[in-house]
């Protein structure tokens, strides 16, 4: 029977990351639907980037007021961990804070000191961010596309950190063993007081139930993250990594297209060639994208990783002058679709079956796309690197070469291209005119 | 003006130090073909031996590739990678971000391999090198604000030397709020040129040009023919032709120079 508890834990644990790296499992299924694009070259480059960006923080700072808060919140995340060992260290084996006496008194204490500043530091952290989110008028916040889920979804994690927080500071308060110690309790000592006119034992059982209640949330939480814009804490990592290190003005040169407009201008080429004999049927590539398996993975990843901050869609000029394109849209929609095809995958055994939707038009509309000046602001914004300018760019590649959907303005444009040289109608005979006229 | 072509020198058994690439901007554009000839001026006050392709050059494909037409961008790239490996041309310079990027970075991958420079970029060098000097008395103590053109700045990292350049006028330069890596756009790019805006509350150009009237400037210098225009057309709409000129960074330093 005494080791029921340590059962339970182990059960709860084994549960906890199980299902959690189910999730994960169709995470990456779901990543690897989308094309293949070379992102494993210039390594140092990459490996420099997400310790920058990633671990460093760099474009968070940009903005520095939810850039030092964020800060915060992060370093509390990372060292909190040490605690989460000891934790289930101490729940898997039945010890007590295991740590004490491998760490001796001083350092432990100066550990869990430093834990306890942490923790009331994001939980002051966090409250200001739901002031911030709930109460003063940010634009970024009140967009449409916040409505619903990502609004509440926004707010959960935010009850979450409180909670998990206060309840790893009530923990301390109410050990008497750790308080009496007084060591290492600089926030908890504060706390402390609250309980006293409670009994021992039930002192002790709410050391034990906030105990518990802390590493439950703890895997509650993890598990939430699949189905949060909280994924960022994870893929935030991988996401600097394979972001794009080429200039930004530099767009890709399709290679279908290269294969094909060097056939068309090459004169010796046979129109009226047939394929050899048993050679395989070619079936031209689509051009552009129209849905998400029509994307890299990488963007597929930067619709995972988009925390939905929309710091993109803050700079954007369409976004600022009134049009329908917000950046934060394009990389939430792409990931809304790409659910729904895994949900599909997932129903169907394994294999995607028509559903007569995709994410041109039923999620992101051409007025929206055509909205994009590619002028890189959200890009430049993003403090992890997606590039929502990509995607939108693909999608435009679509309409134009699979539908031939393009504004008419713009298809004169490009008529003039194709005729005269230049997007407008004048002869190229006189493109040096302009020497001699003052 | 003398303006030679590729094709003339090559009658003459001549290789340039560099290509001018004029952009259709630059060739049609009555605004543009101004900056055009100021460069132009500046190019003979340094003896830069240069030439233009004329005739044979075409458009980039800048704008059709943006607007999703990776077909004709090609067809364009080709073409004039062609006429350019023709002439065996190193060295590029333009007074037009897009033609600058387009070049510089989407080019070699379909087998057109140049030296790239933007104007601003190459006026630097020259007076680096001692070949050109600007005169910072003619605009002495005139409110200067600068327009990053994105396909200079965000896009390749471009901020210095324009600013290196304005500054040499002996001018008052004076950023706006939104500046270098976080400037607006002048609402042109990504083929916005040749179509209407979606619907919105406001045109981009006007908003950039709140922003540019914001530091009370005399002049806006660009760096950009598309820029350019947007920001004369945002003038307009405030109706401030009479307080601010726009005017590119090139035709500045013509005016500087009193060419």
């Amino acid at each position: 029977m005494e080791y029921l508890p340590n059962i339970f834990f182990a059960l709860a644990l084994a549960l906890g990351f199980g299902f959690f790296a189910m999730n994960i499992r169709k995470l990456s299924r779901n990543i690897k639907l989308g094309k293949d694009v070379n992102r494993k070259d210039r390594k140092p480059e990459r490996l420099k980037n997400m310790m920058m960006i990633a671990l460093g923080q760099s474009k968070m700072i940009k903005r520095p007021f939810s850039g030092f808060l964020h800060i915060i919140v992060y370093v509390g995340f990372i060292i909190i961990n040490i605690e989460v060992l000891e934790i289930i260290i101490d729940g898997l084996f039945g010890t007590h804070r295991v740590f004490q006496g491998v760490l001796g008194n001083g350092f432990y204490a100066f550990l869990i000191g430093f834990f306890e500043i942490l923790a009331a530091l994001v939980f002051v952290a966090v409250v200001i961010f739901w002031l911030r989110r709930n109460v003063s008028n940010i634009k970024r916040f009140l967009s449409k596309e916040m409505k619903g889920w990502p609004k509440s979804d926004g707010n959960n994690i935010l009850y979450f950190e409180m909670v998990l927080m206060s309840l790893f500071l009530v923990m301390n308060a109410t050990d008497t063993v750790f308080q009496q110690a007084g060591i290492g309790n600089p926030i908890s000592q504060f706390i402390e007081p609250l309980f006293d006119s409670f009994s021992p034992e039930s002192i002790h059982m709410i050391e034990r139930s906030a105990w518990w209640i802390h590493i439950l949330g703890i895997l509650v939480f993890l598990n939430y993250l699949y189905y949060s814009k909280h994924l960022h804490i994870l893929l935030a990592f991988p996401n600097t990594y394979f972001a794009n290190l080429n200039p930004k003005g530099q767009f890709n040169n399709l290679e279908s297209v290269t294969t094909e407009v060097k056939l068309m201008m090459d004169p010796d080429a046979d129109p009226y060639a047939m394929p050899a004999e048993g050679a395989e049927e070619v079936v031209p590539e689509k051009f552009g994208a129209s849905d998400v398996a029509d994307l890299h993975w990488v963007q597929l990843l930067n619709a995972y990783t988009c925390t939905e901050c929309g710091r993109c869609t803050s700079a954007c000029p369409a976004n600022l002058t009134g049009k329908e394109l917000s950046p934060r849209k394009i990389m939430m929609d792409t990931r809304d679709r790409l659910e729904e095809v895994g949900r599909n995958i997932d129903a169907n055994k394994g294999v995607f079956v028509d559903d007569g939707k995709q994410l041109l038009n039923d999620y992101i509309s051409p007025e929206e796309l055509w909205a994009c000046t590619s002028c890189n602001a959200c890009v430049e914004e993003c403090p992890v690197n997606i590039d929502p300018l990509s995607i939108i760019l693909d999608m435009r590649r679509y309409l134009v070469m699979e539908e031939s959907a393009a504004p008419q303005e713009l298809n004169m444009m490009m008529t003039n291209i194709e005729n005269n040289g230049a997007p407008w109608q004048y002869n190229q005979q006189d493109r040096l005119n302009w020497k001699d006229e003052e | 003006m003398i303006v030679p072509t590729m094709a003339e020198m090559m009658a003459q058994g001549k290789q340039p130090e560099v290509l001018f690439w004029v952009g259709a901007a630059g060739s049609y554009d009555d605004r543009a073909k101004k900056i055009s000839r100021a460069f132009v001026k500046i190019l003979h006050q340094a003896n830069v031996d240069f030439a233009v392709l004329g005739t044979e050059e075409s458009s980039t494909g800048d704008a059709a590739k943006r607007a999703g037409n990776e077909f004709l961008f090609q067809m364009q790239a080709m073409m004039n990678i062609e006429v350019l490996n023709g002439y065996e041309v190193k060295k590029i310079v333009t007074c037009d971000p897009h033609s600058f990027n387009t070049l510089k970075n989407e080019y070699p991958e379909l087998g057109g391999k140049y030296e790239v420079f933007h104007h601003t970029q190459f006026i630097q060098n020259l007076i680096s090198e001692g070949r050109l000097k600007i005169d910072d008395t003619t605009l002495k103590g005139k409110r200067v604000t600068f327009h990053d053109p994105c396909y200079l700045g965000r896009a390749n990292d471009v901020y210095e030397s324009p600013r290196e350049l304005i500054k040499r006028l002996g001018v008052n330069l004076t950023e706006m709020k939104r500046n270098k890596s976080t400037a607006l756009c002048c609402g042109a790019g990504g083929a916005q040129m040749f179509k209407d805006a979606e619907k919105g509350d406001k045109e981009v150009n006007v908003l950039r040009t709140e922003d540019a009237l914001e530091t009370k400037p005399q002049i806006i210098a660009t760096g950009c023919p598309y820029c350019n225009t947007m920001m004369t057309d945002g003038i307009k709409f405030k109706e401030k032709e009479a307080e601010v000129e726009v005017k590119d960074i090139a035709e500045l330093i013509a005016e500087a120079n009193n060419l």
